[in-house]
């Protein structure tokens, strides 16, 4: 426990130092922070429920429009703003924009929760691959209707009010990044403190057997709403983080982006490990390397390795980072491990 | 919002036919998802973008000279071997896991075929032109394209020569017999790695007849995968595994739905309607399936 407090603290210390470590990547570190975020939370209702869902892009894009909707919405007419496109007419003040993020951000949260509890109660009663594909359903139709929307800018996107000007040029990319680690650790310390309590078991429970679950006495569909609201939260807090940061937002493929980052997060957290805490986290890091990487090197190829790869991991590396450390080093993660028994093992195969 | 397709009965009778001659295709496409889903138990997310690319086969033997309707002929020949290379490569590993992971294993391939795609074709719209012309019904008031007549046709052909094939032949025989249980079957001497690969192969050459009449009636683009994909999926939940005739209803009234969401919703809107359906459907049948536990406690 002594040795947990240490490497949190480090890890804290290290957070908040790292846009000064590497002022070039603040942007990047930005997003790692997000990516971090959304692996986290696809991994409560998809590592630790079983309700392996594509549709977390939802309420990653809605969060995404109604923060940058409020911001502008609150101070100038939405409609001119989005018709306007490019050519701004309207400039927000530092004050303002920063009350704007503050509210939208809020807004960015509250809402998404609000539509998970109430579509909750029909699509997690979905069991297995049906809730994948209704939820890859869902993503995708909220993607092609907000393209249809004329007072958020349709097919031709939606320009979030650019960053303000308070002095440095730095300013930009560390309140962003400060944001998004805020939203980081936020998340961390919630589902931190979510995996310690009863309702990680629950969740465990339902994944391993619903049906018994259920007889148990436990009722499932509560939890399984209250994790999905929990995941649809931090969604949307990302999804309004990550359209201030970049900047503009199209329906398709920035905030509806189930080809990529509807994919993105279930990735990480399968390349992580699935149904730990850390695993995500080490996951999204490691893709997160690796995407840059491939899409530096290899521009235009990406798509390409990004199918290979998760062709890849899945069939070779289902368990994951996590996962393998853990069949290697299993003392490490608590297990008492019979020696005899594990070379009996080790002889079997 | 426009309603005028109910004002005047032709433009009705004119998105009947459209939708019902579009649906007999995407039921050729969901006959073949049904046979992969029944016999192996993977659903296919590739299933559009084998489509696409058979659809891609017929272009270019358009663009080299030769009439893209023999593509009917050669689409399903290249894409049965495309499919045999993708069971081999990474469908033969995940068919006895879970579901989510061959889910995401052919959302893989998916991505992979779409960006290959798009590099070898470009990401323009395109169609083969056929040059078959048009066909007037009701007094000129409706108006069909030939190829669309004629792509209905050749499903149809196709379905019924698959379905004869399924009863008749040994190896069709085995496919079934694996269907109904692979673990017995296996007993029996079938050699099921076999069926599962014939039977993968089956359904994308199936997709390349699919997508052969796709290009030619439509267009076709390396991004318009996934609706063809999730088309499919709808028509066989509602349809459910192994109901031929049902398989052929739905497929006509998604298509007829189609098209009536594009004249009252207007075209932005078709594929967001199409994915609303399937959201919606799945609703209904979890809510149906709910009040049968119900009734069973």
């Amino acid at each position: 426990m002594k040795n947990n407090l240490i490497l949190y603290i480090g890890i804290l210390i290290l957070g908040i130092a790292a846009p000064f470590i590497f002022p070039a990547f603040k942007v990047q570190l930005s997003i790692l922070c997000v990516l971090i975020v959304l692996a986290t939370t696809w991994n409560i209702q998809g590592g630790e429920m079983g309700y392996n869902s594509f549709g977390n892009i939802l309420f990653y894009g809605l969060g995404m429009y109604l923060c940058a909707s409020v911001q502008v919405g609150m101070f100038f007419p939405l409609a001119e703003w989005t018709e306007s496109g490019g050519e701004k007419t309207f400039v927000h003040t530092p004050a303002q924009f920063f009350q704007g993020m503050a509210v939208g951000l809020i807004v960015a949260a509250v809402v998404p929760t609000i539509v998970a509890g109430l579509i909750g109660y029909s699509i997690l009663g979905l069991r297995g691959h049906y809730f994948a594909i209704c939820t890859l359903g869902l993503g995708v139709a909220a993607g092609e209707i907000s393209g249809g929307i004329e007072i958020i800018g349709a097919g031709q996107g939606f320009t979030t009010p650019p960053f303000p000007d308070v002095g440095s040029l730095d300013s930009r990319g560390e309140f962003f990044y400060f944001l998004s680690f805020f939203v980081l650790v936020l998340t961390f310390v919630t589902v931190r403190s979510i995996y310690t309590t009863r309702f990680k078991l629950i969740l465990n429970a339902i994944r391993d057997n619903e049906d018994k679950a259920e007889a148990m006495g436990i009722e499932t569909m509560k939890y399984k709403i209250i994790g999905w609201m929990i995941s649809a939260f931090f969604c949307g807090l990302a999804g309004g983080i990550m359209g201030g940061l970049v900047g503009y937002i199209d329906s398709t493929d920035v905030a509806f982006d189930g080809r990529e980052m509807g994919v993105f997060m279930v990735l990480m957290a399968i390349l992580g490990g699935k149904g730990t805490l850390w695993g995500p986290i080490i996951g999204a890091t490691v893709f997160h390397i690796f995407k840059e990487g491939f899409w530096t090197f290899f521009l235009g190829w990406q798509y390409v390795a990004l199918g290979v790869l998760i062709v890849v991991i899945v069939i070779y590396f289902p368990e994951g980072i996590m996962g393998w450390l853990r069949e290697k080093y299993p003392e490490r993660f608590g297990e008492v491990v019979d020696e005899k028994d594990r070379k009996a093992q080790v002889e079997l195969k | 919002m426009d309603f005028m397709v109910f004002q005047y009965p032709m433009i009705s009778v004119q998105a009947c036919l459209d939708g019902i001659l579009l649906g007999i295709l995407f039921a050729l496409i969901a006959y073949g998802m049904a046979l992969q889903w029944g016999v192996m138990n993977i659903i296919n997310i590739a299933q559009g973008d084998l489509v696409i690319l058979g659809g891609y086969i017929a272009y270019f033997m358009y663009l080299y000279g030769i009439h893209p309707a023999w593509g009917v002929i050669v689409a399903p020949v290249i894409m049965y071997f495309v499919g045999i290379a993708i069971y081999k490569l990474v469908i033969n590993k995940v068919v006895d896991r879970d579901l989510f992971i061959s889910i995401l294993a052919t959302f893989g391939i998916s991505i992979l075929f779409m960006q290959l795609m798009n590099f070898a074709f470009g990401a323009d719209v395109v169609l083969a032109n056929s040059d078959y012309g048009t066909t007037m019904l009701f007094n000129n008031n409706v108006v069909l394209p030939n190829s669309k007549i004629f792509s209905a046709f050749i499903s149809i052909l196709f379905a019924i020569c698959l379905v004869i094939y399924m009863k008749k032949s040994k190896l069709g025989r085995a496919i079934r017999a694996t269907a109904q249980n692979a673990r017995a079957a296996k007993i029996l001497g079938v050699d099921t790695e076999k069926v599962y690969a014939a039977t993968f192969g089956i359904n994308a050459a199936l997709c390349g007849v699919a997508g052969a009449l796709i290009s030619i009636t439509f267009t076709i683009h390396p991004y318009m995968g996934l609706p063809y994909t999730i088309r499919s999926f709808m028509i066989v939940i509602v349809a459910g595994l192994g109901n031929l005739p049902g398989v052929a209803m739905s497929g006509m009234g998604l298509g007829v739905f189609e098209e009536f969401a594009d004249y009252i919703l207007g075209t932005e809107f078709r594929i967001g309607s199409v994915f609303l359906l399937l959201v919606l459907i799945l609703i209904y049948r979890r809510f149906k399936l709910s009040r049968k536990r119900e009734y069973l406690k």
